[in-house]
């Protein structure tokens, strides 16, 4: 075969053909090698709901439990704590919970909470997930109306979990999908459907 | 024409001969070794290469011996680490070396790369080998990163909650992400099984490749020299550069020098020091990993805290994430953001020195105050030596533009 023998349109075309086809392939082999990075079924089953009972709690109590691996806070507030949710709000970068992924409908609310008593939120900070330290002593002087505070790069939210202003969290605590199944026991990690 | 030189130097008969006409034995060690030749000017400077690979060794020959008594899972890992250091025979010791050298490996390489921007060892024709040496150190980061997981202490599982969710600040696709990383909701047993596996596999070889890449880039184009002149200009009748002696033997025995010096001062840590006053061995991580309680005071360990205050310094979690990114990538563009005619320090101007003052100055402070807790001074502080870091490289363009050069010599200039 000499050059001019040459089909260089049909060189052309198998070439590009061979080359999307190839690349075609390498992506479809990705799939299954990207999918199992993925939470495996394991890892989901392990991610069930948890059942907390919260009857023991007492006003001004707050009790830690794991849901996925993640720290969950379950704080029984006081009256006299839920009474200081009104103050100073103009700390508050998000005071109305207007970012919606942070908190379900339900709990979209004055008081982020289903029942105004109980504050569930996810113990981990919004900035880079280290567990927020409980401080609920008021300290007026500091501006400090009691709430949580992040050792890791000072972020501080209050006792809604709601986010000051001016620290590098950038939303407030989330709270968990999670609903009542008695007045004693909650369920957290599913809110629909019988427990 | 590489095939008849390469006849030309083989070896009339023998076993070399029978070799040589399989595998180019001889020919690559002339390319490699014998007959490479590099400047006769070096300074201490020119060591840090050869001690990354020794550093390397150590980590790859200490890292093997680790596996055989360590366990990826994460009821038994920390436990398998305190074994290692009671129960197996010497394994205190291999351990030792193990996290010095970690400490090390930075150490030779932040070195190894001021040498680069000492005698601007990343100017044309060396870009590529630069660009290269920045992967590597990407993958360095990455693998120290991996690793510094697997003892599964507190400063091991809250470091890497912090960095993982870094990536949550990346918009839309964050969330996403970061379960990709973890492979799971929360850090957990399968993610440290999963950085097992980067340690100790995907990224040794990747840093073993690049490495490769950036040795046989650097023998294309010649090793540059503290007067960052090209020797291959000058030749002789032979053609070997008049400035230029062979690599080995030559630089190798100067090199050997260097091995045993760093070796007395890496075993005196080994030894005397392994934990370097809680720099090299965080002692947070002396707890196992505690997922209800973070540490009181968490900071990476110290190769990554001149970023770390960089990431600080920011008070948005997006930005913060932007910036850090950028401060730890800003260096591989060096070779086009330093506009300067000629290479070494020892031609740059004022300005330039300066520069470089200031920058080697604001790392070691920004370093230091990655360690200290988040207070506001602190912040304050590493706010303003942030914004020097960002200076010293954007701002690079103009000054090194300004600056006066003094002329380079035709050859090298060697005190005796």
């Amino acid at each position: 075969m000499t050059e001019d023998d040459l089909d260089r349109n049909r060189r052309h075309f198998l070439s590009v053909a061979t080359a999307v086809t190839g690349a075609a392939g390498a992506g479809l082999v990705a799939v299954p090698f990207l999918s199992s990075l993925k939470p495996s079924a394991r890892a989901q089953a392990l991610g069930a709901p948890v059942e907390v009972p919260i009857g023991s709690i007492q006003p001004g109590e707050m009790i830690r439990v794991l849901w996925r691996g993640r720290l969950v806070f379950v704080l029984r507030r006081s009256e006299e704590m839920l009474s200081r949710l009104d103050e100073n709000l103009d700390v508050l970068r998000d005071p109305d919970s207007a970012v919606i992924e942070q908190q379900p409908e339900y709990a979209a609310n004055d008081t982020r909470s289903v029942r105004r008593e109980y504050l569930i939120v996810e113990g981990s900070c919004t900035h880079l997930g280290c567990a927020p330290l409980e401080d609920f002593d008021v300290r007026p002087a500091e501006g400090w109306g009691g709430g949580f505070f992040c050792p890791c790069h000072g972020s501080r939210f209050d006792l809604a979990g709601r986010v000051h202003k001016g620290v590098p969290a950038p939303t407030n605590l989330r709270v968990p999908p999670h609903r009542f199944v008695r007045d004693d026991l909650i369920l957290i990690g599913q809110d629909t459907g019988a427990a | 024409m590489a095939r008849i030189e390469a006849e030309v130097g083989k070896p009339k008969g023998g076993f070399m001969r029978w070799i040589d006409d399989r595998f180019p034995f001889t020919e690559t060690m002339k390319y490699h070794a014998t007959e490479y030749y590099a400047s006769k000017n070096f300074n201490v400077w020119y060591v840090f290469g050869v001690l990354a690979f020794v550093v390397l060794f150590i980590q790859l020959f200490t890292g093997i011996f680790l596996t055989m008594n360590y366990k990826p899972a994460a009821a038994e890992a920390f436990a398998s680490v305190e074994y290692i250091m009671r129960d197996v025979e010497w394994g205190w010791l291999i351990r030792y070396m193990h996290s010095t050298g970690a400490s090390f490996f930075f150490i030779v390489v932040y070195l190894h790369m001021f040498r680069a921007m000492l005698y601007g060892s990343y100017k044309k024709p060396r870009e590529l080998i630069w660009i290269i040496g920045m992967l590597i150190f990407l993958v360095l980061m990455a693998e120290a990163f991996a690793g510094y997981l697997l003892p599964w202490g507190q400063m091991s599982y809250w470091g890497a909650q912090v960095i993982i969710s870094l990536f949550g600040a990346i918009p839309w696709v964050g969330d996403a992400l970061v379960e990709i990383i973890r492979g799971d909701y929360s850090i957990s047993d399968i993610t440290l099984n999963r950085f097992f596996a980067l340690h100790v596999i995907a990224l040794p070889l990747a840093l073993i490749g690049l490495i490769f890449v950036h040795i046989v880039a650097l023998h294309e184009v010649g090793s540059n020299n503290p007067d960052g002149i090209e020797i291959k200009k000058n030749k002789g009748p032979d053609g070997v550069p008049l400035d230029g002696v062979a690599f080995h033997p030559y630089h190798t025995s100067k090199d050997l020098v260097a091995i045993i010096i760093f070796l007395m001062i890496f075993c005196g840590v080994v030894f005397f020091a392994p934990d370097m006053g809680g720099y090299f061995l965080e002692h947070a991580n002396f707890e196992p990993a505690n997922m209800t309680a973070t540490p009181e005071h968490i900071a990476p360990v110290w190769y990554f805290t001149p970023f770390y205050a960089i990431l600080r310094a920011v008070p948005d979690k997006l930005w913060g994430f932007i910036l850090f990114g950028l401060s730890v990538m800003l260096p591989l563009f060096l070779p086009w953001l330093d506009r300067a005619r000629v290479k070494s320090i020892r031609y740059r101007g004022w300005i330039y020195k300066s520069a470089l003052t200031l920058f080697v100055i604001t790392f070691f402070v920004l370093g230091k105050l990655g360690t200290m807790p988040a207070e506001p001074l602190y912040v304050m502080i590493a706010r303003i030596f942030s914004v020097f870091y960002f200076a010293f490289f954007l701002l690079m363009p103009y000054y090194t533009t300004i600056d006066k050069t003094k002329p380079v010599p035709e050859r090298v200039v060697y005190h005796d």
